[in-house]
């Protein structure tokens, strides 16, 4: 099936078969490998992207789903300087590993578009979806909040 | 200077966005998929292995024991562990035969398609029951090792005889990023392999050893995370993924799906400690007698290792004038267990701390005051026979109690948790870690660093792995800071075997303090070599008036270990660890006293570092060490069916703790330097462990009066240990 979105930014197409998770498809076939597979079921949130804006696992996504959307993936999330969240992240030591970061990014991105000065415990909430090993989540919340001190 | 400060980490733009090359983003032109065909049962005798003739084996290729190049052993301590099985099962999910196929889906279904004919044995799961048992799996009693500890004089004084049984639960080191590697044929012959790993040099020899010649060489990827899961296991994918692209000749790479991971992967040792304590009406420690057996699984892997370090740390951070300590660890039907942060110490330490507790109930005194009174002050003999020099328990005791001052906010119910009736309570532990390789190990090592001045950079190579510790970050800083140099100017390469010397592994909290010391050491005599040409000056004026007829300017050095360090392996007497770190655990929590579900509140850490050397990374690990042992201490449970595989194998049934379930940590890092460290530091990256479970069981019983001795505190075992109110 051939399957039209906006990854990105840019017009993309591609030909592939209507039930082909789009975690595989911006892997596989764009080889835009930011995308992480943690679990493939839709717990860990190492492939968070975001749909029309809307945060999704796209390990549970089947392509056609996405056929005349707006995809953003974390290439995308920020051109030539970091996002204030990537930032703030690296500022605040909120990547170990990294498995998780590129997913994490994106849930928080999301998270301050809606809420721009979220609570700690906002914070929580919206990266509960997104497993990290490495940090106990302190400093990748305390990344989240302190990016939109910082940016202010 | 950098050292001390927290500049931000080198590998951190390129995770931020994405860029980063884990060994799963690769894919090497022309590349197949490989796949494991897995042993269905705990204990059997393997009649036959076919092809299914009904699949399409069009373009796959399947391997067995049979086509084995070589020896068919994993290296690392102990030749008993087969790279294929070969006739005989010992556990399930044992590998048997490998796949490659042109795509991951046709590898996946050409492994369902191996048809595998067993005969049924009888198969010990239970290390009391395997002990000395007549089926044998290991040796002659199915023991991988028994230690005991004895130092003292018994007490002449009449006291208290307070005693129990403590027990822990597997425990997977759920490293986000699932173990992948990549095997790709040379030009000339020989392999190069790209993964998932901590300790390169572990892989090099185990392909090496298999494929009988030196045409190897193991490139670490970007990892996603280890905990020891990744110190022995990647061998394995190492030789698999081998077999197969030689096999092929072409690039093989094996990345196991999560479920796979946590069904074969090894995990923590599961242990059974029984105390035994006589302690005086004041509450001193007289003597401590404990026996310990831990399940070490169908292999040896790292257990009389993992065995050793739980012995010597099961007395906790007390002095005792009489201790007998011995440990066993078993072999049985069960997929082996390995490395995992903490390596045995925090098995034994929730024991002792546990134990304390009990004590202190006992006796009717304060559990906190008890263990002041018998804390190691400086000058203290361990059990081993060390003299403590400067011990650090009333430091992280005292700093951790007067944060724990600051009011706790209490987080909002969360989902699963009534909030009805709640009981809130705190509880303290405290922990000692022993920094790097037990004993005269790091004598055996050698590790090795090498620095070469490249332009106006200095490049540093180790094969000191990068799994998120800050590796990348803390070497340039140390070389810098003793050259005189901005840190930015120095750099790790690529830790790849062909190019790099042995550093040895990434493991037992040794890369900062023993590497690092080393990184220290060659950075002068870098500045020595200079120095012996053209006399004082900068590095900078040095290096530009360096001619090249004298020769390249690059050093190797390697750890030269303390002489006064006395250990006799034999006896197990003198100086097991060159130093150690402290640590106290304060825990403030609520009690779901509907669903027994614990809910934390706060967490306060302190622990010493000898020196943070960037303290944003040292208060990281110290932060996601302190989840894993919350996770440990209240929700992570393996369940294993009747042929020991692993039930709950998908994370929505293995629950690690999410940013809902953890608490606010307040982190605090003393710094007790440590000569032989580079700028004092210890290791600090297994100690986080040790404590929490602990001060969390504590803080149940003050909460509700319910007293655990078994981890996981699941809500189950909480909720049954509540007095029917
Ligand atoms: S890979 Fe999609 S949620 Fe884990
Ligand atoms: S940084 Fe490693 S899992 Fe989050």
């Amino acid at each position: 099936m051939n399957i039209r979105f906006v990854c990105n930014g840019k017009p993309t197409e591609v030909e592939t078969p209507p039930m082909a998770r789009l975690l595989d498809v911006l892997r596989e076939d764009l080889r835009l490998t930011g995308s992480k597979e943690g679990c493939g079921e839709g717990e860990c949130g190492a492939c968070t992207v975001r749909i029309d804006g809307l945060t999704v696992m796209s390990c549970l996504v089947p392509v056609y789903q996405v056929h005349g959307t707006v995809v953003q993936t974390i290439e995308g999330l920020a051109a030539d300087i970091l996002h204030p969240v990537q930032a703030a992240m690296l500022a605040h030591g909120g990547a170990q590993c990294g498995i998780c970061t590129p997913g994490l990014c994106m849930s928080a991105a999301a998270l301050l578009e809606s809420d721009p000065t979220p609570s700690r415990e906002a914070i929580r909430v919206a990266l509960a979806g997104n497993l990290c090993r490495c940090t106990g989540y302190q400093k990748v919340i305390d990344a989240v909040a302190g990016s939109l001190v910082e940016d202010r | 200077m950098s050292i001390g400060t927290s500049p931000p980490r080198r590998d951190g733009p390129d995770k931020l966005t994405g860029r980063a090359l884990y060994a799963d983003d690769l894919r090497p032109d022309g590349m197949l998929y490989g796949a494991t065909v897995r042993s269905e049962r705990a204990h059997a005798r393997i009649l036959s292995v076919r092809p299914d003739p009904e699949f399409d084996w069009n373009g796959i290729t399947v391997l067995t024991a049979a086509d084995l190049p070589g020896p068919n052993v994993v290296t690392l301590m102990t030749d008993d562990q087969p790279i294929l099985a070969d006739g005989l099962v010992r556990h399930v999910t044992e590998p048997i035969a490998l796949i490659a196929a042109p795509t991951r889906e046709r590898a996946l279904a050409a492994a369902k398609a191996v048809l595998v004919e067993y005969e049924d044995l009888p198969a010990l799961l239970d290390p009391l029951t395997a002990e000395g048992h007549a089926i044998r799996i290991f040796g002659d009693d199915n023991v991988y090792k028994r230690i005991r500890i004895q130092r003292g004089e018994r007490s002449t004084l009449t006291g208290h005889l307070v005693r129990a049984r403590y027990a822990t639960g597997l425990q997977e080191q759920l490293y986000i990023e699932p173990q992948s590697m990549i095997a790709s044929p040379r030009p000339d012959g020989g392999i190069a392999l790209v993964g998932s790993m901590q300790c390169p040099y572990y892989v090099d020899r185990a392909v090496k050893r298999m494929v009988g010649h030196d045409r190897v060489n193991v490139l670490q990827a970007v990892t996603g995370g280890g905990f020891g899961g990744k110190e022995e296991y990647p061998s394995i994918l190492a030789c698999h993924a081998t077999l197969l692209a030689m096999r092929t000749g072409r690039p093989v790479k094996i990345t196991y799906r999560r479920d796979e991971d946590l069904r074969c992967t090894t995990k923590r040792h599961p242990a059974v400690i029984d105390l035994a304590t006589l302690v005086s009406d004041e509450g001193k420690l007289l003597e401590l007698h404990a026996k310990l057996w831990m399940d070490g699984g169908a292999y040896h892997t790292l257990s009389t290792v993992v065995l050793s370090r739980a012995i010597l740390h099961v007395g906790g951070p007390y002095r005792c004038p009489f201790v007998d300590l011995s440990g066993t660890v078993v072999a049985t039907h069960t997929p082996p267990n390995g490395a995992f942060r903490g390596f045995g110490a925090p098995q034994a330490q929730w024991a002792m701390e546990r134990h304390m507790d009990r004590v202190a109930r006992t006796l009717h005194l304060d559990p906190i005051e008890l263990r002041r009174r018998n804390l190691y002050r400086d000058g203290d003999i361990t059990g081993t026979g060390q003299v403590l020099v400067a011990p650090g328990g009333f430091a992280v005791l005292e700093s951790a109690e007067r944060a724990a001052e600051a009011p706790v906010t209490r987080t909002t119910v969360r989902p699963g948790v009534t909030g009805a009736r709640m009981a809130a309570g705190r509880g303290l532990a405290l922990a000692w870690h022993g920094c790097g390789f037990t004993g005269n190990g790091e004598a055996k090592i050698k590790g090795k660093v090498g620095l070469e001045v490249r332009g106006s950079d200095v490049a540093i190579l180790s094969s000191s792995t990068d799994i998120g510790q800050g590796t990348e970050t803390i070497f340039p800083m140390i070389v810098g800071e003793t050259l005189g140099i901005p840190a930015a100017r120095a750099f790790n390469t690529p830790h790849d075997t062909g190019l790099v010397p042995d550093s040895g592994p990434t493991v037992a909290s040794r890369t900062a303090m023993v590497v690092g010391g080393t990184c220290q050491k060659a950075a002068e005599q870098l500045l020595t070599l200079l120095r012996s040409r053209l006399g004082d000056g900068s590095f900078d004026a040095l290096v530009s008036r360096w001619d090249p007829n004298w020769g390249p300017l690059a050093v190797e050095e390697t750890y030269e270990v303390d002489p006064n360090i006395q250990w006799d392996p034999d006896t197990y007497q003198g100086d097991a660890y060159p130093t150690f770190g402290w640590s106290c655990v304060i825990v403030d929590l609520r009690v779901d006293l509907d669903t027994g579900e614990v809910l934390y509140d706060r967490v306060v850490t302190s622990t010493d570092v000898g020196r943070a050397l960037s303290p944003a990374l040292a208060a990281g690990q110290i932060e996601g060490g302190t989840l894993q042992a919350l996770g440990w201490a209240t929700a992570e449970e393996v369940v294993l069916d009747a042929r020991g595989c692993m039930r709950n194998d998908r994370l929505t049934n293995y629950i690690i703790p999410t940013a809902l379930d953890a608490p606010e940590m307040i982190t605090i890092l003393e710094e007790i330097p440590y000569a032989g460290g580079p700028f004092g530091a210890k290791g600090i990256g297994e100690i986080p462990m040790d404590a929490p479970a602990a001060a969390v069981a504590q803080a149940i019983e003050r909460a509700t009066g319910a007293i655990l001795d078994t981890l996981p505190m699941t809500p189950e075992r909480v909720f049954s240990a509540l007095e029917p109110r």
